[in-house]
């Protein structure tokens, strides 16, 4: 209880501060819109319902945000062009399949970095490197250049969700790799071990706590590549696209209600991501 | 077999020679057409001496670069000979030969660990660019695909003043207001944070989970709040590079050890001496790893909220129209311009760390 009560304290008064934003934003708006129906002094109250209450407003009122997703997604087929909970799997596939890539891609990387030194000095400075460079940048160019080589839908996004979420793990991975101490390799060594025997009973579960930490972020900016690469393929469907139509159109709950989609599917993930690595944990053996 | 080669080299030396020898015997029946890839062959070849006589690493390092040379000057207009693929394999193995060598020369100690430990990064992406340039032009990869190298450095000469005003709107009027706004107003609200317990166990779990949020996605509400022009970029990175910066202080405050802070009660220091003569300081690797965290954010920030809407300048823009216009060298040219100012950004962030928190082990130990 100690640990919610001031969590819920600070969400109440972001709630508050919200929709106290909500009135002031959107008052001037609503003033126009009131000297043109002839509507005079009107009272606070009403006033205030009435800004939360707009049909494109600057800042929506969380419940409308609520209210639209509820809408957009139980409302709804899922098949729906319209359906948030369609765009949002969308999203998802491609979050997860870029994930998945980046990850065998990152462990792959590291497992061959800590095994050669030639590997080790020639790609490491080139992998840090690469997160210097405003990756996402690229994104329009692979989903175009690839589109045109037929490549479309879930692959080009993949790919970028992928280049972003590598990194983490290659960085984990090789200090989780070389986490174990000398004299546990030595132990090793008096057991007549294979350097694949090292690797799977010694390194392997060392590095699984690493391995763990970097997945959590790898998968929420694996979330983040796949919208942006979607804001270069309308066509294609997805939280990106949800994003960008909202904001031709001006339709700003669209645009929160897509946001906060994007926002509940991160947490999912990153919670997902850090119950497995209770349970692996715990079999493996590591203590809290 | 020559003790100085480990295996693994053994076996790229051998592919080396084989190839060069099959390439040799290919070129035969057209000699002349491409005479510094054949002398590239002959050499390859004879490099196969190296199991008699002892053959230095620098050697293999000069057949690399030499066979890359003689790759990019025969490149002809249209598709390259089958053989000349050879070549282009023979050059990567020794290249890798030479890099190979290399590190096993610098872990026993032979060769000094500064300098040539930094070739080897260089060699790696001097060999990509090689690799790039062969492939799209020696098969005639569409230019709308992928431009060779070569093409996008002309495109980087000829338009400089359109790349300058991209860089200067969106870096300097967008990503530095945006990223000082951020970080500062991150930082401040940290300190004030840190006076309470309670806000700082709700705001702590808050932030985290904020940190982990696609904010990205706020760029076309603040598009729609402060405009097209560079205000609503620089809103987007002041929403990124906050909750990093909240995140990072915070933990870093917590940093300064009880018994040095113990000390500081002992001289009756006030709060703000405390904190800023022992917890600010104590905070500034965490600081710093914040600073550098946003660094790279503040600038994918500014380009992605472009995509959005901008006046008609802007490396965002520019992108995405050049993607639509297929110029796309001239993307490729921005991307270029993008990865130097992220990497320069990043570089002099690491700068000022060195200088600043040369007191912690990262830092002394000589690897930041």
């Amino acid at each position: 209880m100690t640990r919610i009560l001031p969590v819920l304290t600070i969400l109440l008064a972001i709630l508050v501060f919200w929709y106290a934003a909500a009135v002031w934003m959107n008052a001037p708006w609503q003033n126009t819109l009131n000297n043109r129906a002839g509507l005079e002094n009107v009272p606070f109250t009403s006033f205030a319902q009435q800004t939360w209450a707009q049909d494109k407003p600057v800042l929506p009122a969380p419940h409308q945000v609520v209210g639209e997703i509820w809408n957009a997604t139980m409302g709804l087929e899922f098949t729906s062009r319209r359906s948030l909970a369609y765009h949002g799997w969308i999203t998802l596939s491609a979050t997860l399949m870029g994930f998945a890539f980046g990850t065998a891609l990152g462990v792959g990387l590291a497992v061959a970095i800590i095994h050669n030194d030639a590997s080790d000095r020639s790609l490491m400075p080139w992998i840090i490197a690469s997160q210097t460079i405003p990756i996402l940048a690229v994104a329009p160019m692979v989903v175009v250049g690839l589109g045109a080589v037929g490549l479309t839908g879930l692959v080009p996004k993949a790919l970028i969700s992928m280049y972003l979420s590598f990194f983490p793990v290659v960085v984990g991975m090789v200090k989780g790799l070389r986490s174990p101490e000398n004299i546990q390799l030595d132990l090793m060594r008096t057991y007549d071990a294979s350097s694949w025997q090292v690797f799977w009973k010694l390194r392997w579960p060392a590095a699984m706590p690493f391995l763990f930490a970097s997945m959590k972020v790898g998968i929420a900016i694996s979330l983040i590549g796949a919208v942006v690469a979607e804001l270069s393929n309308a066509a294609g469907g997805g939280l990106g696209v949800r994003l960008l139509t909202g904001s031709y159109n001006g339709q700003t709950i669209q645009i929160w209600a897509a946001l906060f989609i994007a926002a509940g599917l991160a947490a999912v993930l990153v919670a997902i991501v850090g119950s497995a690595e209770r349970v692996v944990n715990r079999r493996m053996g590591v203590r809290a | 077999m020559r003790r100085d080669l480990s295996l693994f080299q053994l076996y790229l030396a051998l592919v080396a020679m084989g190839i060069g020898g099959v390439g040799l015997a290919l070129g035969l029946p057209t000699l002349g057409t491409a005479p510094a890839v054949e002398v590239f062959f002959a050499l390859a070849f004879l490099s196969g001496l190296r199991l008699v006589v002892r053959f230095s690493p620098w050697l293999d390092g000069a057949l690399a670069v030499f066979g890359a040379m003689a790759l990019i000057v025969s490149l002809p207009g249209g598709v390259m000979p089958a053989h000349h693929w050879l070549a282009l394999i023979a050059a990567w193995a020794f290249a890798w030969l030479f890099v190979e060598r290399l590190s096993a020369c610098i872990r026993a100690g032979i060769l000094p660990e500064t300098g040539v430990g930094l070739l080897i990064p260089i060699m790696f992406g001097l060999a990509l660019l090689v690799v790039w340039e062969v492939v799209t032009r020696g098969a005639n990869v569409p230019p709308v695909l992928l431009p060779p190298p070569s093409a996008i450095g002309m495109r980087l000469m000829a338009e400089t003043h359109i790349l300058w005003a991209d860089f200067v709107q969106t870096f300097i009027k967008s990503v530095l207001p945006g990223y000082a706004i951020g970080c500062l107003a991150g930082l401040a609200v940290a300190i004030l944070v840190d006076r309470s317990p309670f806000l700082k166990a709700g705001i702590m779990p808050i932030g985290n989970f904020m940190s982990a949020l696609p904010i990205i996605g706020i760029a076309p509400i603040m598009v729609m709040w402060f405009g097209f022009d560079w205000q609503s970029k620089a809103a987007v990175v002041v929403a990124m590079t906050f909750f990093p910066m909240l995140v990072n202080t915070v933990a870093g405050l917590n940093a300064a050890s009880s018994i040095e802070r113990d000390l500081m009660r002992t001289y009756a220091a006030s709060y703000w001496q405390t904190l800023m003569k022992l917890r600010l300081p104590a905070a500034g690797p965490f600081i710093f790893n914040a600073l550098k965290i946003n660094s790279t954010l503040a600038l994918i920030g500014a380009i992605v909220a472009e995509f959005f809407g901008t006046p008609v300048v802007g490396m965002g823009f520019r992108i995405s129209t050049g993607v639509g216009r297929l110029a796309i060298d001239l993307v490729w040219a921005e991307i270029a311009v993008a990865a130097v100012a992220g990497s320069a950004f990043y570089g002099v962030i690491a700068l000022i760390e060195k200088g600043v928190t040369f007191w912690h082990p990262s830092v002394r130990g000589g690897r930041a």
